[in-house]
């Protein structure tokens, strides 16, 4: 970005006075949430260990929309994988409405990037499954999970089966697997990765309206700048080796969020911030790759 | 056709030519042995007498070699008398392909030779139910032992090991203590096969069990399962079609006991029919009862691969009737291994 744009930018801080009362009322609300010193190490390759998280601390509230972002390997889905309770942390501890995590549990919904739906069920069926899992009856499930896939936009495919559903049909399917099971907190790690950039616009949005109309709370993780700054209340920035928080920024673009909003001040302020967080300067510059010459002299395309 | 279509990798070829190979790869043997059997140059190392002429011990019908035959004929001519004639055959041990056609219906509306032996039907029924025995007894055991061996790493540390170590000694090797411990009828037999099957279905379900996705194990505790019930809600639905594949292939190999496990004690079932037709030379019947073996494993192996496509329908869920049919039949239980519809599915 040249520098003349960036002197019109706002402060990415400054806060109109209906944002700043919007984060004023979302403080007030009970902490759901509240990862305290977390760490993370990994044995690595050579015998040594890989701090994949390092003293990592933030709070959730009630109802927020918080996104994770940061470099690749910063330890995201580690973090993630934490507070689901699927790996167990070195140091720290993670409290959920203030009682401590030990292990997955329906309480926080998971939504993978790979989908990972049962395929010998049907999307119905899949819905069911955590409904199931408390000990409801088929039948009571059975008109839960409807109305999870009527919120999803499925009413038209409860009988199919995941084979025959595309990406995004497949993540609105997991979408309404977790909120069917009524978690705390849903757990979201790069959901959109793997969709074509128009579905992942139109399953942002449907995600943005679910979470207006449900009660959750969404962690949500994703490497995609404009994402993390569309959805979310608050963004947790990770920096790399070790996985630290290098800032927890409060996004200043008002709600409701659209697709117009891209070009909004706010918008392109709090995106610069990031940018520069995760891509600092002094590396940015691309490194000369020791790339050969492979082509005829005189046959260029640039 | 082009040349790439054939070496294609991974490439299935179009449903015709996929009928085509099929056929072929059934008619290109049968023609190699017609050829044998029926053009008089190929082969055709004995000559068939038809009448003896005056060589003293030649009769009618009896096969001799080819050079004994020129041999006598050379001496009978030399000494003023009629040269023996007769026709190009092969050995007893390779009947013509219609021989062994006929044979499949003779061998069925022969009697036995003597009274109280089987027909072929006895014999292969008696084969069939202890196959069916030493499969379905191995399997009662078997795949249990081997889902939770693949599921549960300190069970497979348990148990494996001396399963791995059992596996390698050759079941037949059972036979003499078999049939101490068990007596000399179906019983032995069918412990051969068990036997010959068990060990390896443990490991190799075990081994399909251990692949299963760690991914779907992972969502189904974000939703809620206990430890308890992720084996038979996750874990062993995420491998069904595949253990069933591997219950196929094991049918298959129990099929390959069952001819030692035959001879086990009294001999019976369709060995005993094959060694008795060898003895009276009878190789027509001896190839119509092996093919028929081959007949058995084929069809079974291929009606099984049809059930499992109409029963795993997820895998393909085209809607046909005996499908809806296991749909419905699956519907309205709580569903552990099925998917089911509470409706009729719509067709979607
Ligand atoms: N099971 C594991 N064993 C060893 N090292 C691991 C393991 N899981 C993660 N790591 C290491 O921890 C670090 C963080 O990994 P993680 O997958 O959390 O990163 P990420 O931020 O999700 O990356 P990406 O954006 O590429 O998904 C990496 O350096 C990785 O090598
Ligand atoms: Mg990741």
């Amino acid at each position: 970005m040249s520098a003349p744009v960036e002197d019109f930018l706002p402060d990415y801080r400054a806060q109109s006075p209906a944002v700043a009362d919007r984060f004023r009322r979302l403080k007030e609300r009970p902490v759901v949430l509240d990862v305290e010193h977390l760490g993370r190490q990994f044995a690595g390759n050579d015998g040594g260990i890989v701090t994949a998280l390092r003293d990592v601390s933030f709070r959730v509230h009630r109802r927020e929309f918080i996104c994770v972002i940061g470099p690749s390997g910063c330890g995201k889905s580690t973090l993630i994988r934490l507070v689901a309770g699927l790996e167990q942390p070195t140091s720290g501890r993670i409290l959920l409405d203030g009682h401590e995590v030990h292990g997955p549990g329906p309480d926080r919904g998971m939504v993978f990037q790979g989908y990972t739906l049962f395929p010998w069920l049907t999307v119905k069926r899949n819905v069911m499954f955590g409904l199931t899992m408390k000990g409801m009856s088929l039948s009571q499930a059975d008109s839960e999970a409807r109305q999870w896939i009527d919120l999803v936009g499925l009413s038209r495919f409860q009988d199919s089966y995941p084979a025959q559903l595309s990406g995004g049909m497949k993540q609105r399917t997991a979408i309404a697997r977790a909120l069917a099971a009524q978690p705390r907190i849903l757990l979201m790690d790069e959901p959109f990765g793997a969709l074509d950039a128009q579905t992942r616009c139109q399953m942002q949005m449907h995600l943005m309206e679910i979470w207006r109309n449900v009660d959750v709370t969404i962690l949500f993780i994703t490497h995609d700048l404009d994402e993390a700054v569309l959805l979310a209340d608050r963004i947790l920035v990770l920096k790399a080796h070790p996985g630290e928080v290098q800032e927890l920024i409060e996004v200043s673009v008002p709600r409701p969020r659209h697709a117009d909003q891209f070009t909004a001040p706010e918008f392109l302020a709090t995106r610069r911030r990031i940018d520069e967080l995760i891509h600092p300067r002094t590396e940015s510059a691309v490194e000369k790759l020791p790339i050969v010459r492979l082509t005829q002299v005189g046959d260029d395309v640039e | 056709m082009s040349r790439a279509r054939w070496v294609a990798i991974g490439r299935e070829p179009s449903p015709r030519l996929r009928a085509v190979l099929t056929t072929c790869s059934f008619l290109l043997p049968l023609a190699l042995w017609a050829l044998v059997s029926y053009v008089p140059w190929i082969w055709h190392p004995l000559m068939r007498i038809d009448s003896p002429g005056d060589v003293a011990w030649f009769k009618p019908g009896l096969l001799v070699e080819r050079p004994a035959f020129a041999e006598e004929n050379a001496k009978a001519v030399a000494a003023g008398g009629h040269a023996a004639t007769g026709r190009p055959a092969n050995p007893v041990f390779l009947p013509a392909p219609h021989e062994v056609g006929r044979a499949f219906w003779t061998a069925f509306t022969t009697p036995p030779i003597l009274r109280g032996e089987p027909w072929l039907h006895q014999s292969l029924a008696l084969s069939i139910k202890t196959i069916f025995w030493g499969f379905v007894i191995s399997s009662l055991v078997g795949v249990p032992l081997g889902i939770v061996c693949g599921a549960y790493g300190p069970v497979s540390r348990l148990f494996e090991p001396v399963i791995d170590f059992v596996r390698y000694m050759p079941a037949p090797a059972f036979g003499a203590l078999a049939v101490a411990v068990l007596g000399i009828y179906d019983a032995p037999k069918i412990a051969i096969i068990v036997l010959g099957t068990f060990f390896q279905q443990v490991l190799v379900i075990a081994n399909t069990v251990r692949r299963h996705d760690p991914a779907l194990v992972e969502a189904a505790q974000t939703l809620g399962a206990r430890p308890g019930q992720l084996l038979l809600r996750v874990i062993v639905p995420s491998c069904l079609v595949d253990i069933y594949n591997d219950q196929r292939i094991l049918l298959g190999w129990a099929w390959t006991y069952l001819i030692v496990a035959e001879v086990v004690g009294v001999s019976s079932g369709i060995t005993f029919f094959i060694n008795q037709q060898a003895k009276y030379r009878n190789f027509d019947n001896v190839y119509a009862a092996i093919i028929i073996i081959g007949v058995i494993g084929l069809t079974t192996d291929q009606a099984l691969a049809f059930l499992g496509r109409q029963i795993f329908v997820w895998k393909d869920p085209r809607p046909t009737g005996i499908r809806n049919f296991f749909q419905r039949l699956f519907a309205g239980r709580d569903v552990l291994l099925f998917p089911d519809n509470d409706q009729p599915p719509t067709g979607s």
